[in-house]
């Protein structure tokens, strides 16, 4: 690992300035929450920043709250808060398990949503969730804040929707009304410390009649980013999520799904679990919108 | 030894003497060891899976900043063949140096090529990236099929097949061949009612020790040397170190850290040499610390096999014929363990017809080196598959099959010698009665039964027992604790001297302090060096006797040593209160000096080892992903020292085995670069794939040793391979042939079903 300078800004302010300065002196600046990626990636040589930007010292990248009815979870959070949060355990708990799924308790002490978001693995686990669950990032400019759907946040391997001189300060997302659920799984070879081959999240929220009205399914680790597959959602809307539903949405997610061959799973492989998944998934979602959901 | 041998200690479950150290970190393993000017060594490797090498140069990376010294191939001794003795992988020295750094040609991926010592690791890494290596490409041989081709790319040119009736004719991948058998084959075949016949195949695997290969080592300017590493014998690593720089024996010492696993990994050289040669060059000492990727990409893996398995039944189960031909890889150089594989392949059953074939086969990956039982987990996974599905097909339950065929006392092993007193039969009848087997199996949930066998080995080993003035024991040897030895040498030797275990310190000391002893390895530490450790205590006995009777003014044998003392015997008139061992060491100083018992042998009548594997697995048929249920292992133990360290050799080789058999293998790309070298993607099983192991020791005392052990650290492994193959393959409906049974082998397994 190379020498790099190390600053952690405590106020937005501080955080533009320094941001534009290293913009301005060409400065290869890495933002640092956790570092559970970053670190790593440091190690094994994939990147060599000069500056290390710490910004868990700005408040606003540690909020973690209800503001009317929309959940703000802070950049910086760290999984093991951000999981704990009463609202997220109770009203997103697919979200909550995928933030339980990232590593083991001590990288979760770390880790943050942020951090997985911004990373952009295809495979990571979190953003399926996000996506499901109707996030949006909202993004530290030079001149202000600006917000994008967290998928359209995530626009490659290892690539995002990120400006240089940018940094995402929070996330957030309505509260769901009753008779709304979601789910995460993701499917690995081990039962932890493992690789999402695919991750399917999904929100869904019926009427008053028990008929599926909104449907959103996001699928991960089967193309270059998550995406939210709109077809595998519509072909359930209008349903009671009946098995022929349950097909049909896990035929439109394979459809969508653009996986490649490598040594976690051949392509035909991650399609067809792809479609297990989605069935598996809207199947928990649906019987949340009955269950927790329904209050 | 007597079967009702009254134990007072043996048997006990005391806290190991380097627990507490272990757990709270200050232990020192291969790389917490420094000196002063202590320089960072690192090694360039092949980014080739085969080449020739037309030029290597090193100008620019010696003048890099902090470096002190660069070494390549041309910086080495040529080393004469001469077969490795005593280690568990065998093999040859020229072999041997030839992996620790590559001369001509690279053989795989990862092959050390050159390496540097610099202030520190950054500028040793930045070094080896100046050091100008042109290379010559060649087509890598990846498979057993693409190495015995007829125009293989030649790994080796000069390679003539060895064992073959008539001495080759041209040079080939084929490094040797076995053959053995017995009967009339055809016969036996032409008599049975069913014919098990199919092709089994085990992927290249990683023993997957924790603690990577790290050493530092110091050249004197006498052109004496030390070495300190983490290895699982010191005298191997001074013997291999020395023949691969060309120094006597004597010129180095090797003083062993604690050791973070082995499995057979740690019984040989890769850093050590390189490190030695770099100090000697640069004047200083030298660390060499490998990381996660480069022990992938450079160490130990276990051989990948094919086994061809043809076996006939008469219709009530009795073996009529058998018939194995193995090849495994070897890796680049000659020497996978097929040897052992086809003596283990058919070892737990009797059978009159019989023809084994075993190949040993060079491809362009890392050289295999020793893992638990090397060879025959792969056998026995080809046999106890074969023998699950005869049981299905012919109706009878799988260990009853098992019982009509087991080897017992008195049969000749398919190998050679007779069985003396083994535990096959005793480990059947345990599980047939095991509450895992008796209990219904949940829906869906497929059962599999297998037995394992090693066969254990003696080999020598030396210990000194000295009584401190105080009474307290000290017992020195040379063998690395990996899994609990020191407690059961303490153990043994409180037994036999008949003191509290807490008296006794056992120190695993370096070369120039314990007397030679072959590895930690064969599964023969607690019954060689355990034997070694209770003779030299006999001979402190024997001196105590000795001195009590001139005390007493009587003659030896009219003494005698009980409970920790020694007494006049019974009816001798003598008036005298009992000595014990701190009254007589106490006395040392007025009565022949110290008290230090000795004793170094080459241990006969090591105990094979039988164990027979109940696994219950559950596959989700959408996914082809397999839940291991239940898992229990039972085995021989002969006797077990310390039951709770013998519990723990079963539960790691049941979860070894279980990693292999469910998802550990080398991933290759097509030019044969090995894609998953790190833990994430190379899957050994977390804690959280696996049901409790449940275990159960069988006592078969092994006359071979005083107190009846014989080995138990290899056995474990062998069978959990076909006991979740068989497992699995009861629950997907399908016979699964082919290791790793991951999710998208079984998936399309169960395609096809
Ligand atoms: C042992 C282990 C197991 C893991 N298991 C999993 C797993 O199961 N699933 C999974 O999805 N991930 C896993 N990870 C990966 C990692 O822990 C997660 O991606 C984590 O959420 C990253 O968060 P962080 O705060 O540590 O990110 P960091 O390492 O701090 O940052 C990650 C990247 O995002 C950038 N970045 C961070 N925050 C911002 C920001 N606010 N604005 C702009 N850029 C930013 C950084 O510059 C860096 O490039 C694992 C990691 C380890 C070490």
């Amino acid at each position: 690992m190379q020498g790099f300078a190390y600053e952690a800004p405590s106020s937005l302010e501080a955080l533009r300035a320094r941001l534009a300065a290293a913009q301005g002196a060409g400065e290869l600046t890495q933002v640092l929450a956790g570092g559970t990626d970053l670190l790593v990636q440091m190690k094994q040589g994939q990147r060599a920043p000069g500056l290390i930007l710490d910004i868990k010292r700005v408040g606003e990248t540690q909020a973690l709250a209800v503001d009317g009815d929309t959940l703000v979870i802070g950049a910086s959070v760290p999984a093991a808060k951000a999981k704990a949060f009463p609202l997220v355990a109770e009203a997103f708990p697919g979200l909550a398990h995928a933030i339980d799924l990232i590593g083991s308790s001590q990288i979760q002490g770390r880790a943050s949503l942020g951090g997985n978001l911004c990373n952009a693995s295809p495979a990571g686990d979190t953003i399926p969730a996000l996506i499901a669950n109707g996030f949006e990032a909202q993004i530290l400019t030079a001149e202000g804040l600006r917000t994008l759907p967290v998928e359209a946040f995530v626009t490659g391997v290892g690539k995002n929707a990120l400006a240089a001189g940018e940094v995402l300060l929070a996330l957030q997302a309505p509260v769901p009304g009753p008779r709304s659920g979601d789910a995460y799984q993701r499917f690995t070879p081990r039962t932890e410390m493992d690789i999402a081959v695919v991750g399917v999240g999904a929100r869904l929220t019926l009427d008053d009649a028990g008929v599926i009205a909104s449907a959103r399914i996001a699928l991960g680790a089967v193309a270059p980013h998550a995406f939210l597959a709109e077809a595998a959602g519509a072909a359930l809307v209008g349903t009671r999520g009946e098995p022929e539903a349950l097909e049909a949405a896990a035929a439109a997610a394979m459809e969508a799904a653009k996986p490649i061959s490598d040594k976690r799973g051949s392509a035909d492989f991650r399609r067809r679990i792809c479609g297990v998944l989605v069935k598996r998934v809207v199947a928990q979602a649906l019987e949340r919108c009955t269950t927790e959901g329904a209050k | 030894m007597s079967e009702a041998m009254d134990f007072k200690v043996i048997g006990t479950r005391p806290i190991r003497p380097d627990g507490v150290d272990k757990v709270t970190g200050r232990a020192s393993f291969g790389a917490d060891f420094s000196l002063p000017g202590m320089l960072e060594g690192a090694v360039l490797r092949s980014p080739h899976a085969h080449a020739r090498i037309k030029s290597i140069n090193t100008d620019k990376a010696l003048a890099a900043p902090g470096v002190k010294a660069v070494v390549t191939g041309a910086d080495f001794p040529q080393v004469a063949a001469g077969a490795i003795e005593g280690g568990e992988g065998g093999g040859d020295f020229a072999d041997l140096a030839g992996n620790v750094i590559a001369r001509g040609k690279v053989r795989y991926h990862g092959h050390a090529v050159a390496a540097v010592a610099a202030q520190s690791r950054a500028q040793a890494l930045a070094a080896l990236a100046l050091i100008e290596v042109e290379y010559e490409p060649l087509p890598a041989v990846l498979s057993l099929d693409a190495a015995l081709a007829e125009s293989a790319p030649l790994i080796d040119e000069g390679l003539m097949t060895s064992g073959l009736p008539e001495p080759a004719a041209a040079p080939s991948n084929l490094a040797s061949v076995i053959e053995m058998g017995n009967g009339d084959l055809e016969a036996g075949f032409a008599e049975a009612a069913l014919i098990i016949e199919r092709r089994y195949q085990t992927p290249t695997v990683h023993q997957g020790y924790i603690e990577p290969h790290a050493c530092v080592g110091r050249w004197g300017q006498d052109d004496q040397a030390m070495l300190w590493c983490c290895t699982q014998g010191a005298f191997d690593v001074r013997s291999m170190t020395a023949k691969v720089l060309g120094q006597p024996v004597g010129s180095l010492k090797v003083i062993p850290s604690e050791i973070g696993g082995g499995f057979g990994g740690k019984t040989t050289v890769y850093l050590e040499p390189l490190a030695l040669q770099l100090s000697k060059k640069s004047g200083r000492p030298v660390r060499m610390v490998m990381t996660r990727e480069e022990v992938f990409r450079a160490t130990g893996p276990a051989s990948a096999a094919t086994i061809d398995l043809r076996m006939g039944f008469s219709s009530d189960g009795k073996i009529t014929a058998a018939e194995a031909i193995m090849a495994y890889e070897a890796g680049a150089f000659p020497g996978s363990p097929v040897g052992p594989g086809t003596m283990c392949v058919f070892a737990p059953y009797r059978i009159a017809n019989f023809r084994i074939k075993g190949m040993d086969v060079l491809v362009n990956k890392p050289k295999a080196a020793a893992y638990r039982a090397p060879g025959a987990p792969q056998a026995l996974f080809a046999t106890e598959s074969a023998m699950d599905e005869a049981a299905q097909k012919l109706g009878i339950d799988p260990i009853e099959l098992r019982l009509r065929n087991a080897v017992e006392e008195g049969d000749s092993a398919i190998y050679g010698p007779k069985f003396g007193p083994i535990g096959l039969r005793a480990c059947l009848e345990a599980a047939a009665a095991h509450p895992h087997y008796t209990k219904a199996k949940d829906a869906g949930v497929g059962r599999g039964v297998a037995v394992g066998f090693w066969f254990n080995v003696g080999l020598q080993s030396s210990a000194e027992v000295h009584i401190n003035e105080d009474g307290t024991v000290t017992v020195i040897e040379g063998n690395p604790d990996i899994g609990g030895s020191r407690a059961s040498m303490a153990l043994m030797a409180a037994e036999t001297l008949g003191v509290p275990y807490e008296s006794v310190r056992v120190v695993v000391a370096d070369t120039e302090t314990a007397g030679f002893s072959n590895v930690t390895g064969g599964s023969r530490v607690t019954f060689a060096t355990g034997m070694a450790v209770v003779e030299a205590s006999k001979d402190i006995i024997a001196q105590c006797c000795s001195r009590a009777a001139s005390l007493w003014s009587t003659d030896e044998d009219m003494v005698e040593w009980r409970d920790g003392a020694v007494h006049p015997r019974p009816g001798v008139n003598v008036e005298a209160t009992p000595l014990s061992l701190k009254d007589l060491a106490g006395q040392a100083g007025r009565m022949g000096g110290p008290l230090l018992g000795k004793a170094s042998l080459n241990a006969r009548g090591a105990g094979p080892g039988f164990s027979v594997n109940l696994c219950d697995a559950l596959v989700d048929q959408e996914t082809g992903q397999v839940q291991v249920k239940a898992f229990t292992a039972i085995q021989d133990a002969g006797k077990a020292i310390h039951p709770s360290y013998v519990e723990g050799q079963l539960q790691g080789g049941a979860v070894q085995g279980i990693g292999w058999a469910l998802n550990e293998e080398y991933v290759y790309s097509p030019d044969g670069i090995m894609e998953n070298a790190g833990f994430l993607d190379y899957r050994i099983p977390v804690a959280s794939d696996l049901p409790m192991i449940e275990t159960q020791i069988i006592e078969v005392p092994n006359p071979g040793h005083p107190y009846g052990v014989r080995g138990v650290g290899e056995t474990p492994i062998v069978a959990p391979l076909a006991a979740v193959a068989n497992a699995v393959s009861a629950s997907a409906g399908v016979r699964m042939t082919e290791l790793p049974l991951s999710p998208p082998r079984v998936l399309e397994a169960l395609d096809q079903a």
